[in-house]
């Protein structure tokens, strides 16, 4: 017990990959072969969920430091294998590990060749997300960031769609730059700090001249991860070809590689370059949100629009992790846990009409309602917390986010505030297409409403949307110690009292 | 007790929304209205305690309100908002308009919707509707206030569009949420700017720090303005969304697509005054900000006149009361701007009862007529449905405010209109002339439009629809099956064979279901002004005595309102009279006048049908520029500029470099992974190197 206690994230992070060897025995890919594939993968998904559980009733949230910590001297000294989690990363480590059991389950039927493979690239791609949030070693973090990409790749590139090769060869060339830059990065760091462990870059003090430069080559690969506008474009095409269960995990948990990245480190590492360069990202952030929810309003494809309103809801992240003050920064923590369960949750609603009809034609649907009650419900509750209705989890993150961000600017606060009108416009447009209206297509009325195994993975994550909706104190506790440790630190290093603290007088 | 009333539709709502198909329709509706019925029964038992609060609280006059914490909300930071139910006169005196007028739509609902197939879903969403609405009364915090405001936004959404396979009730749904949204707007930026200046959003502590911050300035945007006018400006903007004031109230009228029950509940009665009661409610913070308080007083006026002009030539008889509501909604505003809160809360609680009345008798007319709703086919309907037209009688009587000045004889419009109009006139200036011609000749259209609606459906002779009208009914509602239990039998009940012939021949009087509600409410739009005008608008101790500090009284502003010469006292009767008349006139006895008014004045005509054509304008400025931006950003930036050109050009760059890659994805990924391996094994020698050197 005491061994697994010591290296509990070594665990969590390492048992998908365990899974994955396992499936390399299983013998074949006739019928019982893909079942005991499948088995195998949920059952080791559901043991690390339940593993992350189990380290979060460990997690003390008053410390606002890192806790499960293992470190051992790895390649020299200065490469370590480290490891540990805070308020900041561990919720992301059990939202991994919360939805890739549903991705295992919307695959069940949906995925047919190859089965073995998929869930082999799966348990691979789990490990190496949990990887990214629990390591701690620059060198290791690199590894699991890159190499996340690498599975999503096959994913897409194997089982997505039509015009799956375009889709994964601009995946491929967005990331690309972003990492080469990266790279470079933290070789200069290394040669300035002396380390690679994160939690003594964390202390350093980088010159001023020379965090201008870390700042913008890890930009240019967290603003593609993000997506931020306008480097979004890869993001709807990877969506609309990958299959449901690559799209939940692409929406859920890659996208918010990113946001992780840049509270980790453009924002504790560099905190003067995040100050100088905050209304860049205000900029953008604004722009993320009008422009890609106004392109949402005209998307013919289902997908696609449920992308770029993805888009959009990440430009509330950026905006406020940049606002630097602990609302901010705790609505964007919230605002990428929510969303992780609600966009996962709508692209899994688009799987389950895709599964049916084989089309993401907007046009091909309408008035699902009258064969679909069941199903017409739960995607109005998803659609509901997509526009940030309050008793919904996507209310809480956004509104953090927003008055965190008006203390610091009040015209992005202004502006980001448009995306509350916007987005009630795209989301209930698709609602209006799609399930209300007469039933008249011929090929609608045969469709059935959800089946169990449907309802099995959507009714927990619609629990969860309206549990976090009205209590968001479980996230928001565990959070809060490491979210004001990340907003202090800012503040001191910019020389400000956070503005906040001032108006509380 | 208040958690009862509260939760208790929220209890109905879950079990008819999940358990609908399980328990039955039937089933359904009791479980609902019987919780709907004990909460307004204890609404009532909590509003008597105020209402007959002894004097000898005398002195201390701001009691504190009772509050009630649920759950632990939104914490952080400086900023801790927790789910409490507060309890103070403003919430009981809501607490009884929400609880009555629900309950009531919700027998009366078991009438109008028997023949739905979809039933149980429909009183899921009332009683979704009342909670909402309930929790935004109850709000003891800007934020839960945004909940329970977002909330009845949504259960009007989903109740306007219930009949979803309309696709106009489909896009009155959209329209009513995303208008609403545009308000919301300008409320979530208001508590920003509340949080940021008074530093808390819990209403006792911000009106606590209100003192301090008045007169101080913020930089919003990129000036330097007074930060009480800044912030009641942008909470002043949700609420003329919620109350569809003057620019954002093109929603309402379109929001009639609803079942017409809806329409009594949330678009006259309840939801629509929920911005009347969030200015009454931060009536602290406005009273700082003066010139947001000319604002409102404005708005209110220019509403409350620009919705009778166009109320007079409608011919929907939905579209009639929606526009009166509307109408009323700005005399309601016009008294808050004047800075009488409780005149404003007095119409809106008048305002609920013979609203509601209106609509649904209008609703009975509809049934009566079958889905018929335009009053060009109606006329003669007195005889048919003698009991509806009594109800409409009273309704209208009370919404034109009949009584006789300077008794306490009249009907419960005619208190709280009058008291409006004093107000306004009491106010003074050109701001108080304008607010007080205003709502004098508003007073009068709305007695026009009243009578003739009243002329055009239930007097005359009946002008039947012109030949093969189809009835704009939804498909659901069969129309000659009346296969209902004893207690919903009709009145008439020799009027169930009418399989053929016109819509006037086969009209029938409402089930008794349909037809007490309206006598409940027939009773309060008689009484509710008579009873209650003392607490709302007579001495300013008896109402600062009432209203225990929930809302600000100003002594001075009471006095004036009482004192204003006699012939203002007279003037909205007058108004009335001649709204009256000139209906009768142009309705009664020369019966094509209307017709001649309109040929010779055909613009103006079309103006007002075409109401002022709003409509058009916003479809013109707003959604084609956003829709054509949209396509613009799609087509242009993103596929053709990022991604045509940069991209799929560097691309094509990349691909003649690797010209012979056979299988691109996974040629894409070996090189992916050969720069990474490159990139891990160039990290390992840059630090194995310098390491070395260092150490």
């Amino acid at each position: 017990m005491t061994f697994l206690t010591d290296h509990l994230l070594t665990v969590i992070t390492f048992l998908p990959v365990l899974g994955a060897l396992l499936l390399l025995l299983v013998p074949g890919n006739d019928e019982k072969g893909k079942n005991l594939a499948r088995t195998i993968a949920l059952i080791t998904s559901v043991v690390t969920f339940a593993l992350s559980l189990w380290m979060w009733s460990l997690f003390d949230p008053a410390n606002p430091g890192f806790q499960f910590v293992e470190n051992y001297e790895w390649i020299g000294a200065s490469i370590g294998y480290r490891m540990g989690v805070d308020g900041i990363s561990f919720l992301f480590v059990v939202l991994t590990a919360f939805l890739i059991p549903f991705c295992v389950l919307a695959s069940w039927g949906s995925i047919q060749h190859r089965v073995r493979e998929y869930m082999i690239v799966f348990l691979i791609l789990e490990t190496l997300c949990i990887g990214v949030f629990t390591a701690l070693d620059l060198a290791m973090f690199y590894v699991f960031f890159e190499g996340s990409l690498i599975p999503m790749f096959l994913i897409i590139g194997i089982w997505g769609g039509k015009r799956r090769i375009q889709a994964a060869y601009k995946f491929f060339f967005y990331t690309f730059t972003g990492s080469v830059l990266m790279l470079l990065a933290i070789m200069a760091m290394y040669w300035q700090a002396g380390t690679l462990d994160i939690r003594t870059l964390l202390g350093f003090k980088f010159d001023p001249g020379m965090q201008t430069w870390l700042w913008l080559a890890f930009f240019a690969s967290f603003a593609v991860k993000m997506p931020m506008w306008p480097f979004h474009r890869w993001l709807p095409e990877a969506h609309v070809e990958a299959p449901t269960a690559g799209s939940v995990i692409l929406a859920a948990i890659l996208l918010k590689l990113g946001g992780y990245g840049f509270i980790r480190f453009s924002l504790a590492m560099f905190p003067d370059a995040s100050a100088m360069f905050a209304p860049f990202v205000f900029t953008l952030s604004i722009a993320a949100i009008i422009l890609t929810s106004l392109i949402a309003l005209v998307q013919t494809d289902i997908k696609k629009l449920i992308a770029y309103s993805s888009v959009a809801h990440m430009g509330f992240v950026t905006m406020g992790i940049f606002s630097g003050n602990v609302m901010g920064i705790h609505g964007a923590v919230f605002q990428m846990i929510s969303h992780g369960i609600v966009s996962g949750a709508l692209f899994l609603c688009v799987g389950v009409v895709y599964d049916r009809l084989h089309t993401r034609d907007i046009e091909a649907y309408g008035g699902l309602v009258e064969r679909m009650p069941r199903y017409a419900f739960a995607f109005m509750v998803f659609t509901m917390a997509n526009v940030g209705l309050p008793g919904t989890s996507g209310f809480v993150g956004e509104f953090l986010t927003m008055i965190g961000v008006f203390q610091v600017n009040t015209w992005v606060a202004f502006f980001a505030a448009f995306g509350v009108i916007l987005s009630a416009a795209y989301a209930l447009w698709l609602y209006r297409r799609v399930i209300f209206g007469a039933l008249t297509k011929e090929s609608l009325k045969g469709m059935l409403d959800l089946d169990r195994r449907e309802i099995a993975v959507l009714v927990p994550l619609l629990i969860l949307t309206i549990l976090f909706g009205f209590w968001p104190a479980p996230i928001l506790d565990a959070t809060a110690a490491s979210v004001a440790l990340v907003a202090e630190n800012f503040g001191n290093a910019i020389g400000t009292v956070a503005p906040v603290v001032a108006a509380a007088h | 007790m208040i958690q009862a009333i509260v939760f208790f539709p929220l209890i109905g709502a879950l079990i008819a929304g999940l358990l609908g198909r399980i328990i039955g329709h039937r089933t359904a509706e009791f479980v609902t209205t019987g919780l709907l019925i004990v909460a307004a029964v204890l609404s009532w038992v909590v509003f008597a305690g105020y209402w007959f609060a002894p004097e000898a609280a005398e002195g201390a006059g701001h009691a504190e309100a009772t509050k009630v914490v649920v759950l632990e909300w939104i914490h952080s930071g400086p900023l801790a908002l927790d789910w409490v139910l507060r309890v103070d006169t403003l919430t009981a005196i809501m607490l009884v308009v929400v609880t009555t007028v629900s309950s009531l739509v919700h027998v009366y609902s078991i009438g109008y919707m028997a023949e739905d197939p979809h039933r149980s879903r429909f009183f899921a969403y009332l009683s979704l509707f009342t909670f909402a609405m309930l929790m935004l009364v109850t709000a003891d915090n800007f934020l839960q206030m945004f909940f329970g405001w977002e909330g009845v936004g949504l259960a009007s959404y989903l109740l306007i569009g219930f009949w979803y396979q309309r696709p106009s009730a489909n896009a009155a749904a959209m329209k009513a949420f995303v208008v609403n949204r545009v308000g919301d707007f300008g409320f979530a930026l208001g508590i920003f700017g509340a949080f940021m200046v008074l530093g808390q959003l819990d209403f006792d502590g911000a009106f606590h720090a209100v003192e301090g911050a008045t007169g101080t300035s913020i930089r919003f945007l990129s000036w330097d303005l007074d930060a009480m006018t800044v912030i009641c400006l942008l909470l002043f903007m949700g609420a003329m969304g919620k109350s569809a004031q003057f620019l954002l109230h093109t929603w309402l009228p379109d929001a009639m697509e609803g079942p017409t029950p809806v329409s009594a509940l949330i678009h006259a009665a309840t939801m629509v005054t929920a911005g009347v009661f969030m200015v009454a409610r931060l009536s602290p913070m406005f009273e700082a900000a003066p010139i947001a308080m000319n604002v409102v007083f404005v708005v209110g006026a220019i509403t409350a006149f620009f919705a009778a002009t166009v109320g007079l030539v409608q011919n929907d008889i939905k579209r009639v009361i929606a526009y009166s509501t509307c109408s009323q909604l700005g005399y309601m505003f016009v008294a808050l701007g004047a800075g009488m809160f409780s005149a404003g809360i007095f119409h809106l609680f008048t305002h609920a009862f013979f609203k509601a009345l209106l609509f649904l008798g209008a609703g009975s007319v509809i049934h009566a007529m079958h889905h018929e709703q335009d009053m060009r086919n109606m006329g003669g309907l007195r005889k048919k449905i003698p009991f509806t037209y009594a109800m409409m009688l009273i309704g209208t009587l009370a919404l034109t405010g009949v009584g006789i000045p300077g008794t306490s004889i009249g009907f419960a419009g005619f208190f709280s209109k009058d008291a409006i109009i004093e107000t306004a006139y009491a106010v003074g200036g050109n701001l108080g002339n304008f607010g007080f011609w205003m709502l004098v000749i508003a007073a009068m259209f709305t007695s026009f439009y009243s009578w003739r609606l009243v002329h055009l459906t239930f007097h005359g002779t009946p002008r039947p629809a012109p030949a093969a009208h189809a009835p704009d009914a939804h498909a659901a509602h069969g129309h000659d099956d009346h296969a209902q239990p004893d207690l919903l039998s009709h009145v008439h009940d020799d009027d169930h064979d009418h399989a053929h012939g016109s819509a006037y021949d086969n009209a029938h009087e409402s089930p008794r279901v349909m037809l007490v509600p309206l006598l409940i409410l027939a009773v309060g739009a008689v009484l509710a002004g008579v009873v209650f005008l003392d607490l709302f608008f007579g001495h300013a101790e008896h109402i600062e005595h009432f209203f225990g500090g929930s809302v600000v009284v100003s002594e001075a502003l009471v006095d004036a309102a009482h004192h204003v010469p006699t012939w203002v006292k007279w003037s909205p009767f007058l108004a009335m009279l001649i709204g009256f008349g000139a209906a009768w006139y142009m309705y009664m006895v020369d019966k094509g006048m209307p017709a001649r008014i309109a040929a010779t004045n055909p613009g103006l005509y079309r103006f007002l049908l075409n109401k002022w054509y709003f409509d058009e304008l916003y479809d013109r400025i707003f959604v084609r520029p956003s829709l054509y931006i949209g396509r613009a950003l799609w087509k242009g930036f993103d596929d053709w500029l990022i991604d045509q050109t940069l991209v799929e050009g560097l691309g094509a760059r990349v691909k003649d470099v690797t010209a012979r890659v056979v299988k691109l994805q996974s040629g894409y990924l070996y090189h992916y992974a050969f720069v990474m391996l490159i990139g891990i094994a160039l990290l390992l020698t840059w630090v194995i190197t310098t390491g070395g050197l260092l150490g």
